[in-house]
């Protein structure tokens, strides 16, 4: 399981547009490297992230080899209800993680 | 010696010259073509075709988005980059989708991200990777179907392509 960190505010107003962060342990090895013997270093990247509010998806990436290892993702939502906020990495060789995070909406 | 046979001693000057110019020509061009694999070339049809995939060829105009990357990096292993788009994000008018693309990179995509109304402020902060000293371009779609976008140079002094194998 890979080490993922959030930063979700624990308590927002209704309406308010809070920030969310998300970091992720990930090698995003880019298919692009040789070893030092020429063989190719095959691809093992995080391809999508999804992010889901009660069940509602709100934001949802792409990756492509491109993005740094440790792939760190920032956006921003509106709090309407106190629930879950789901985040759910995929990528090669079947890679999965999930966090969840809680928010309480006054 | 020399005042009785100037025309051998030109003679041997201009073949010499000659052959100088010869081997100097052959090596020319093996000095001005670095070996292929230390050489990042842009890629503008690759570009091109990833672009038209994302935008199903409608016209893009330039505005409306803030692409921001230092302008001089000295790792390409992480860049990083905020990308803010001038929309009031409301049900009416809100950023449908943003990709970021590069030019020089083994693959012109780095990053596509869906969003809706809901997302009250469209802003995306990542960290890219950056093969070469290249222009990164970002593009967003807005919900009444027209594409915008904003480009920023990026100097690159050590490329993420070029690191220690393991």
């Amino acid at each position: 399981m890979a080490r993922a960190l959030i930063n979700v505010p624990a308590k927002a107003k209704r309406g308010e547009v809070i920030a969310i962060k998300t970091l992720v342990s990930h090698v995003m090895e880019s298919g692009f490297r040789h070893t030092n013997l020429g063989a190719v270093i095959p691809r093992d990247i995080i391809d999508t992230f999804v992010c889901t509010y009660n069940g509602e998806e709100i934001f949802r990436a792409q990756l492509a080899p491109a993005i740094a290892a440790n792939p760190f993702i920032a956006f921003h939502t509106v709090a309407t209800d106190s629930g879950k906020l789901e985040f759910k990495w995929t990528g090669d060789n079947g890679f999965t993680a999930t966090e969840i995070a809680t928010i309480t909406v006054e | 010696m020399r005042e009785s046979s100037p025309t051998t001693q030109t003679t041997r000057r201009r073949v010499l010259a000659g052959a100088g110019a010869l081997v100097g020509g052959a090596a020319l061009p093996a000095v001005l073509t670095p070996p292929a694999a230390a050489q990042i070339q842009a890629n503008p049809a690759a570009l091109a075709m990833a672009i038209r995939k994302a935008t199903g060829g409608a016209e893009v105009k330039t505005g409306k988005v803030k692409l921001e990357v230092p302008p001089l990096s000295e790792n390409g292993n992480s860049v990083p980059m905020i990308i803010t788009v001038d929309s009031p994000m409301t049900q009416e008018s809100y950023v449908k989708a943003i990709h970021v693309f590069t030019e020089k990179n083994p693959q012109p995509n780095v990053i596509s991200v869906q969003l809706g109304p809901r997302a009250g402020k469209a802003l995306l902060q990542t960290r890219i990777r950056l093969a070469d000293t290249q222009t990164i371009s970002a593009i967003a779609e807005l919900s009444d179907g027209t594409f915008w976008s904003d480009s920023a140079d990026v100097v690159i002094t050590l490329g993420a392509c070029l690191e220690d194998n393991p």
